[in-house]
């Protein structure tokens, strides 16, 4: 055991000084994670501007039924000399007004939901294709019409942090089970399609950032794909998000986003090692060193 | 005030009752079956509540170590399971068993042996089930919907649960079948349809329901058995099977589930409504009708639940639409339940709290719901714990408030005895509150980016899953106040000595003198009596 007790007294310190008001000492605190990302792709924004419309729209019909609710609550009371008027049984021309505006509300919805949802399902004309695979637990990227291949796991540091008995808090690892030791790499500004299967339970490719979540089923090859803005290169991280098993937690999705012609010589040299023989699964993972101390 | 009936104060009534171990044992008495359903539905709250304290204790913190992910998936699993198989099903049916005999005007259930068997299968079917936690291997790990290939999985423990469940779906059908032969044979001369309260009408849908799924439910888990053990490939991709056909079929059975969850609290909000706003119910036919249409349409809506499985786009385009409109005639029953407490002459007891809460939170779940059909949002809610939230407003601070809201309601009726209204007042309160601290930032973590079913965390998420955590252990520790409620008013309660415990009550069971004696409406209610209690 690390210090388990002591972590839960700082943590719930820090969680009374927050609820007392004190100002969140780090801008990406957990306090102020309370939405849906925006996100690096066309798809994701538009996909977080259809969440906040959904999101507003039961903002509204909620302040008006809760607060005829709330009225009712309030003013409707016995004890502030309320009567009950037992003749308010039925009135057919309300109760048609309150089946047909929630209909008009829901077309309203619905239109945008459904133009996304085809937009977004278009897989056509993409520039690169990269075969995703889910196993227990891990993926395997490979990318097609090129040899590259290899397999993507939890980070090192994360993964020795997580063991029942590592004594390694999580705070001393930088992001914490978010890591791994192969990112998929993929090039900004180009549309990526994925090709995504499992070869023995049910797994689901989830990132975030990219508005992307599809299921990797034994059997079946699932297709998706993204184009990440031009001027936002960087590393998204994900998770698995389909019960897998006993490892479910700790099989993250990282991708590293980088400038095409970054990508491009990143995959010549990948080409390059494989011809070799170099299994690049095993060479990247072995450059990462293990943590020095395990108190971190 | 009408006479009490002649037959209904008679000492006659309560011949024939068997004593000791043997009375429920063998119990053909509805009230008696009832109470035990009830009893044991508490029992499996609490072991189910204990799974839910070790996965927020778990969760309080990121590096959780006080169990292994692997007992960690046993334990959401038998969550899931034991809450919704074993203590809200088991709720409503103990609540039918009580309630539809005395609102109907019948002597008992039409089925009285059935119903002995439909019970006592229950506490083999959980034994079962929470037997697995002790067999070699591992305990059932795959989530509560049991999805191929990773259910497969596991060991000694895959037969156990297939046969629980199997036993569940076999003690539903029976009650089930109990349930529509005595609403439709056993009302009392002058009991039309459109004079059944509310409990009833949704009861009896609900019954419809479970008579057409579980032997749904039944086929699939069948199919998993056959699978594992004799060599079938129903959703084994290598032998040409296909595992996406299970969640078909699972959520054929899942959806409608949900509403056999969710329709007898409706049926409960629709009595304890109007009791406490003096006015009778708005829209009694409205209500009746967007039952059915809820039910209908909860059959055309399970793939909503699979919206990253990769279904064709023109599927995902038909159950995004076909979920939509299940917000019409849900809409139409939250209005009319506004409508009835406007003007209305409002009190709070214990029950009208618990329903008033129902209303706001459970709709609260209802536009978690709405955002949840639109499908490309769905795309980043789906399998996060933004998820987790919703079915947990619509489920306890929906279903389960409901059910405390009714044994408040009728524990006078049933007990003869007044509760401890400050007890349950405090009861009510803490769970109001503290079910908001458990759940809402649930939604948070989902939206941020946090997946269900996970035993450990990234640091970020760990702020608002502590305020969820300590909204759990409150929440859970308020729970034990109901039953101390209920034992103390069973025990030494104040007599309640009126047929009718509140003053706005209507329906037949308050024409009963309290406690309902053993044997009730032997003698079926005069028609005077059923359009008095009929005043909708």
């Amino acid at each position: 055991m690390y210090r388990a007790g002591l972590g839960i007294f700082s943590r719930t310190l820090v969680l009374l000084a927050a609820a007392a008001g004190a100002p969140a000492a780090d801008a990406q605190s957990g306090w102020s994670l309370i939405n849906m990302p925006r996100g690096v792709t066309n798809v994701s924004r538009k996909i977080y501007g259809l969440h906040m419309m959904g999101l507003w729209v039961c903002v509204g019909i909620a302040v008006v039924v809760f607060g005829v609710m709330i009225w009712s609550l309030i003013f409707h009371r016995r004890s502030r000399g309320a009567v009950a008027d037992v003749t308010m049984v039925h009135n057919t021309k309300v109760e048609i007004i309150w089946t047909a505006i929630p209909v008009l509300i829901l077309v309203s919805m619905a239109v945008p939901a459904a133009n996304l949802l085809v937009r977004i399902n278009n897989n056509s004309h993409a520039q690169l294709s990269i075969r995703v695979t889910g196993f227990q637990w891990g993926w395997q990227y490979q990318y097609v019409g090129t040899p590259v291949s290899f397999v993507s796991k939890l980070g090192y540091r994360s993964d020795e942090a997580r063991e029942l008995d590592s004594g390694i808090s999580p705070y001393a690892v930088p992001h914490y089970l978010l890591t791994v030791d192969h990112p998929l790499v993929v090039p900004t500004g180009e549309k990526i399609r994925l090709l995504v299967t499992s070869v023995d339970v049910i797994h689901s490719w989830w990132l975030p950032d990219f508005g992307v979540k599809k299921d990797a089923i034994p059997g079946f090859i699932n297709e998706v794909s993204f184009t990440v803005d031009p001027d936002k290169p960087g590393t998204y991280r994900g998770q698995c998000t389909e019960l897998c098993g006993r490892d479910h937690a700790y099989m993250p999705v990282v991708v590293r986003a980088v400038s095409p012609a970054e990508f491009a010589a990143w995959l010549k040299k990948q080409e390059a090692l494989q011809k070799q023989g170099v299994d690049i699964s095993a060479q990247q993972a072995s450059t990462q060193t293990p943590l020095a101390s395990p108190t971190g | 005030m009408a006479e009490p009936h002649a037959e209904t104060t008679a000492h006659a009534e309560h011949e024939h009752m068997p004593h000791g171990w043997r009375r429920w044992v063998f119990a053909t008495n509805h009230k008696d079956i009832g109470t035990m359903y009830l009893v044991a539905s508490c029992v499996m709250f609490f072991i189910g509540g204990a799974a839910a304290m070790v996965i927020r204790a778990q969760l309080f913190q990121p590096g959780g170590k006080l169990v292994d992910p692997g007992v960690f998936n046993s334990l959401i699993t038998l969550h899931g399971l034991i809450m919704i198989f074993g203590a809200i099903m088991p709720a409503w049916v103990g609540l039918a068993n009580w309630m539809i005999p005395l609102q109907i005007g019948a002597p008992d259930m039409a089925l009285p042996r059935l119903n002995n068997l439909s019970f006592w299968i229950l506490p083999f079917a959980f034994s079962l089930l929470i037997a697995t936690l002790f067999v070699p291997g591992s305990a059932p790990a795959g989530g509560w919907t049991m999805y191929p290939p990773l259910v497969l999985q596991f060991g000694d423990s895959f037969p156990m649960l297939i046969f629980a469940i199997h036993l569940m779906g076999i003690s539903s059908i029976l009650g089930a079948i109990n349930v529509i032969v005595t609403i439709m044979n056993l009302r009392a001369p002058g009991m039309t349809l459109l004079r059944m309260p509310l409990f009833v009408w949704t009861w009896l849908i609900t019954a419809f329901l479970l008579i057409a799924v579980m032997p749904v439910l039944a086929g699939a888990v069948t199919m998993l058995l056959t699978d594992h053990f004799f060599g079938t490939s129903f959703f084994n991709a290598a032998g040409g099977g296909d595992p996406v056909m299970f969640q078909h079929i699972f959520w054929f059975f899942g959806h409608p589930e949900v509403y056999i969850m969710i329709l007898p609290a409706f049926g409960v909000i629709s009595e304890i409504i109007p009791t406490f706003s003096r006015k009778p119910l708005f829209g009694y036919e409205a209500m009746v009708y967007a039952t059915a249409s809820i039910a209908f349409l909860s059959f055309i809506v399970w793939a909503h639940h699979m919206f990253t499985v990769g279904l064709p786009v023109s599927a995902q385009l038909f159950f995004m639409f076909s979920t939509m409109l299940i917000a019409v005639p849900t809409g139409v029953k939250v209005f009319n339940w506004a409508a009835t407490m406007w003007k209305g002459s409002l009190t709070f007891e214990p029950p009208m709290l618990f329903a008033v809460a129902f209303l706001f939170l459970f709709s609260i779940g209802g536009f978690s719901g709405l955002m949840l059909a639109l499908v490309p949002a769905d795309y980043q809610y789906h399998g996060t714990y933004f998820v987790v939230a919703h079915f947990h407003y619509v489920l306890v601070s929906g279903a389960a408030f409901a059910i405390m809201g009714a044994v408040y309601y009728w524990l006078p009726k049933w007990s003869g005895r007044m509760y401890d209204m400050t007890l349950a007042k405090w009861h009510f309160w803490l769970s109001a509150i503290f079910v908001n601290v458990l759940f809402f930032p649930q939604h948070f973590l989902g939206l941020a980016g946090m997946p269900r079913r996970i035993p450990d965390y990234a640091v970020q998420f760990t702020d608002w899953n502590m305020v969820s955590s300590i909204g759990g252990f409150a929440f859970g520790l308020s729970q034990l106040l109901l039953p101390y409620v209920v034992w103390k008013c069973v025990r030494s309660g104040k007599r309640v000595e009126a047929n009718k415990t509140w003053d706005g009550a209507h329906g037949l069971e308050w024409e009963l003198p309290s406690p309902a004696p053993f044997h009730s409406w032997t003698v079926p209610p005069s028609e005077a009596l059923i359009a008095r209690g009929a005043e909708h």
